[in-house]
């Protein structure tokens, strides 16, 4: 008996080592442990150490659980008298032990949450010599608008940031709460109609990201994705110029056009709507219910027919940008 | 306004839906009426005011709306099953993801337990009844008309489709016109007014009606966490309440609490939601804590270790529940400082949560341990929950959470916390008390492949959602990317399992009424360590004919046992003095309902004449005279003998 029992904890020691090997195997191709600069990094490392916690847990209550259960079940052959104490009431000083071990977990837990909490309120260290790049982003239904006001160009459904240089994203959005979400760059903040939200995220390597609104805003939500297109900064600079020297003007009226409920391609302006209306100030934020209340009733019939992929990134703006 | 804007038009599946329900309402009314039942719908359930019939009622609406809910979770799953899935289009996807949820918090978890802790807790205290039988009618009903008001959305008006959060400003007028957010609001109040008067109900019950000698700390466990759960209602409902109202009267009256427009704070209804939503969440577990609690110290043949720690676990789990709630919304941007304390307060639910796990486990040390179908359930509930626990405090860390946030991580952690916790204890308790509301066990066999499939199906389901989250799958959406395929398909696989398995208890329910034996002992599991087993199987109407005089602990019928005492003593029979039904409740929720349902076209007219006539009933109630009737001692006597199957000339 006692050998068997032996080969069954390495079993499930082999097991154990198995899945996790394969977990961290995995990572590389979950998007969020696959992060590209430093925010999603200290994420994904605050993620891994409480992973490392709870599956320590796991394996104690799962190991604890299977050996109570099997050794006294009624039907155990080798059951002994001593077996069976249904009087046993409690004891304090084991569950005095078990009360202190997770409040151990706890404040082992806590200090690394709040340290990174802290620290994702403030740009990225590693580009502190750079100030941060600022980018305006405004969730509308259901489409993304950035906004550059240093390059003063406006893009819509797709976002091009410089590597190695922290983004100081402005959050808000025209009228139902979004949330700006690039996984493989870091955590999400919500956007919403007059309040500004600040995300502070960096990218260190070059490529197309998707990136997306994670909060449910109505029919078009699946849809309301862009692309995020990482470039060194001489790129970056340069595409930015083209924009600004081969775009269209902004206009009031082409802008309200924009920000009407419904689905819109990839396009870019020279020029931001920041001259006409700031989403993220008191004053802005009933904007766009302002002027197209009475639309935002009608269905837009969305179907997931052949071609729609949201979350696709496009191949040929993939080779584009690169 | 026009018929076809009336009914909801244009989708075969809601077609289909109309029909099932014309034709479910005509047999039911061709049933009534061929076995000439119709009297007896009336005498003996509609106007009731016994907490076990009540209980039943609630937990066949449960049984109901689990059938309804879950139709909505298939249909969701069969459109993420493939990437090129064109079963539901988006606007349909999210009508069905908004019934999915709200169904299944307020529909199906809270009256299944609601109506568990009617049947069980005045057993297991020693009362007869409720403490206010009509109020527990009365909360029965509005119960049902609350639910019914919300699902005819889905077939009259249409469906409300943002979320069971129905955040502003996208739930609102402008964003939202129609009526289908009015049936959320208007359907949750109305049932709310149930679960706040039954959550009272249940206090004072707890506190006043107990039998002589069940102090607090001799109460068994389902009914601390019963008594726990009625004070977190009582302080988390009136949040809602007020919450759906400000909504209710933001949409129809054209103010603005919620609104973009006007100044209005459309965060503020995220706080006021979560305010009473964290709270709720304890609502629908700390009970069913209190069932595993139950059926393991039964099963496992021992006292349940800890007891006075798992009351205070209890305690400690409902005063955290209420100081937690922006953890739903770390992303809103309330700064670092804020995020810290409430990560550390979510994390701090683990540590009291954490002991009660452990002290499950030391309750199986050196226990003898039987397998029936409840203590499966209960068993498979602690692995089960124990990874739903864990991703818990992983949510909890505000940074993390970031990338949690929003993505099928959360749909799985809370699936992994609201099925083996709820729903695995909605089973439980079920199969375990069922001797009691029915007067015959179900089958073991059938219940055992029920459990096996449920179980199955529910890991594979969400399990490969926690990876999805982390790859970047928001909630909500309708479609799936090709590169999620796999763990899709896997998931819905489980979901399909899932169904099957319920369908298979189902039959078991069928079954078992049709063949299982109806005499059976008052302690029909043999183990009972509570007063509730101390009653004739069936329950009788009065419950108790005498109470317990010696109680020394929370485990009164072993005590009972060792002393040789019964709920029957000859010599201590008195008149009991019992209730009459009365059909006052079901008359005053039904004008209640169509006064809803007149607002949630905003006929107001209609509505202020429904809310007139329902302040009409509340008078006729004030001047109510009747007293009750006793059911005398001879007749006590009578009926114990019979269900007690004892010698008539042995006195």
């Amino acid at each position: 008996m006692k050998g068997k029992k032996v080969s069954l904890h390495k079993k499930w020691f082999t097991l154990a080592l198995f899945v996790f090997t394969s977990f961290l195997a995995g990572c590389e191709q979950i998007a969020v442990l696959d992060p590209i600069g430093p925010v999603g990094e200290s994420q994904k490392n605050l993620i891994l150490y409480a992973v490392i916690f709870m599956l320590g847990i796991i394996v104690v209550v799962y190991t604890i659980f299977a050996v109570v259960v099997f050794k006294y079940r009624a039907n155990n052959p080798n059951r002994k008298e001593s077996d069976y104490k249904p009087e046993q009431h409690g004891n304090a000083l084991i569950e005095t032990i078990w009360i202190t071990i997770p409040v151990l977990i706890v404040i082992a837990l806590s200090i690394p949450t709040i340290n990174t909490i802290f620290a994702l309120e403030e740009p990225p260290e590693s580009s502190n010599d750079k100030e941060p790049i600022v980018v305006y982003a405004t969730a509308a239904d259901w489409k993304w608008i950035f906004s550059y006001p240093e390059q003063d160009i406006e893009t819509v459904n797709y976002l091009h940031i410089p590597t190695d240089r922290a983004v100081e994203f402005r959050l808000s959005s025209t009228e139902a709460m979004a949330s700006f979400w690039v996984p493989q760059l870091g955590g999400q903040k919500y956007a919403m109609a007059g309040m500004e939200n600040t995300l502070y995220l960096q990218a260190d390597e070059e490529g197309v990201y998707k990136g997306r609104n994670a909060n449910f805003t109505g029919e078009g939500f699946a849809a309301q994705t862009f692309n995020v297109h990482t470039q060194s900064e001489d790129e970056f600079n340069e595409w930015a110029e083209n924009v600004q020297n081969e775009a269209p003007e902004l206009t009031q009226s082409e802008y309200d056009e924009i920000i009407a409920p419904g689905l819109t391609d990839e396009m870019a302006y020279s020029g931001t709507h920041l001259d006409f209306v700031d989403h993220g100030s008191n004053d802005g934020r009933d904007y766009a219910v302002e002027r197209h209340a009475e639309k935002y009733g009608e269905e837009i019939h969305l179907e997931n027919e052949p071609g729609f992929a949201p979350d696709e990134i496009n191949e040929e703006q993939k080779e584009g940008s690169e | 306004m026009q018929l076809d804007e009336f009914f909801v038009t244009g989708e075969p599946l809601i077609y289909a839906g109309m029909v099932a329900i014309a034709v479910v309402s005509a047999a039911i009314v061709f049933l009534l009426t061929y076995f000439k039942k119709w009297k007896w719908l009336w005498q003996e359930w509609l106007t009731t005011v016994d907490h076990k019939k009540i209980g039943v009622m609630y937990i066949l609406v449960a049984l109901a709306m689990i059938f309804r809910a879950g139709v909505d979770a298939l249909m969701m799953r069969l459109q993420l099953a493939f990437p090129d899935m064109n079963f539901l289009n988006s606007q349909h996807y999210n009508e069905v993801f908004t019934t999915h949820g709200t169904i299944m918090i307020f529909f199906v978890a809270m009256p299944f337990l609601i109506g568990l802790m009617n049947v069980v807790v005045p057993l297991q205290i020693g009362a007869r009844d409720f403490a206010f039988p009509y109020v527990n009618a009365l909360s029965f009903w509005s119960l049902f008309f609350g639910a019914m008001l919300f699902n005819i959305s889905f077939v009259i008006g249409g469906a409300p489709d943002t979320g069971w959060t129905n955040y502003a400003p996208q739930a609102g007028a402008v964003l939202n016109p129609g009526p289908g957010i009015n049936f959320y609001l208007l359907g949750l109040q109305l049932s709310g007014i149930g679960t706040l008067a039954t959550g009272i109900n249940l206090m004072v019950t707890i506190l006043r009606m107990r039998a002589p000698g069940i102090t607090l700390f001799k109460m068994p466990i389902f009914s601390w966490s019963t008594l726990i759960t009625s004070f977190i209602i009582v302080f988390a409902f009136p949040i809602l309440t007020v919450a759906l109202a400000l909504m209710t009267v933001d949409r129809i009256f054209g103010s603005h609490f919620f609104t973009l427009a006007g100044e209005g704070l459309p965060m503020m209804w995220a706080n006021l939601f979560w305010l009473w939503g964290h709270p709720e969440v304890y609502i629908v577990i700390l009970p069913a804590f209190g069932i595993f609690s139950e059926i393991i110290a039964t099963f496992a043949r021992k006292q349940l270790f800890g007891y006075k720690t798992m009351v205070w676990a209890i305690i400690l789990i409902a005063g955290l529940s209420f100081v937690v709630w922006v953890h739903h919304f770390f992303t809103m941007g309330a700064g670092a400082f804020v995020n810290s304390i409430f990560s550390i307060t979510t994390m701090a639910i683990a540590v009291p949560t954490g002991v009660k796990i452990f002290n499950w486990l030391a309750t199986l040390y050196k226990s003898k341990i039987i397998f029936p179908v409840p203590m499966l359930w209960s068993l498979a509930f602690i692995p089960s929950f124990t990874i739903g626990g864990v991703t818990g405090v992983m949510l909890g860390m505000a940074a993390a959470d970031y990338q949690y946030h929003n993505t099928y991580f959360l749909v799985s952690h809370f699936h992994y916390v609201l099925i083996p916790g709820t729903v695995f204890a909605s089973f439980a308790g079920l199969v375990f008390w069922y001797p009691k509301l029915f007067g015959h066990k179900l089958n073991e066999k059938i219940g055992k492949w029920a459990f096996w499939l449920f179980l199955i199906g529910f890991h594979v389901c969400f399990f490969p959602q926690y990876f999805l989250g982390l790859d970047g799958m928001a909630r909500r959406v309708f479609t799936v990317g090709p590169e999620w395929f796999t763990l899709n398909f896997i998931s819905t696989v489980g979901a399909f399992t899932m169904g099957l398995g319920f369908m298979v208890f189902v039959f078991g329910v069928i079954y078992s009424f049709r063949y299982s034996t109806r005499d059976l002992p008052g302690d029909d599991w043999q183990y009972g360590r509570t007063l509730e087993w101390a009653t004739p199987t069936p329950v009788p109407k009065y419950n108790f004919a005498t109470l317990p005089e010696n109680v020394r602990t929370h485990d009164t019928l072993i005590d009972m046992k060792e002393d040789g005492e019964t709920t029957f003593d000859e010599k201590k029979l008195e008149s009991i003095h019992m209730p009459s039904y009365t059909g006052q409740p079901f008359i005053m929720m039904a004008i209640l309902f169509f006064a809803s349902f007149a607002l949630v076209f905003e006929w107001i007219t209609l509505a202020v004449i429904g809310l007139i006539a329902t302040i009409v009933m509340m008078f006729i109630r004030s001047f109510d005279y009747d007293e009750g009737y006793h059911i005398e001692v001879d007749e006590l006597r009578e009926n114990e003998r019979r269900a007690r199957g004892l010698d008539d000339d042995r006195e």
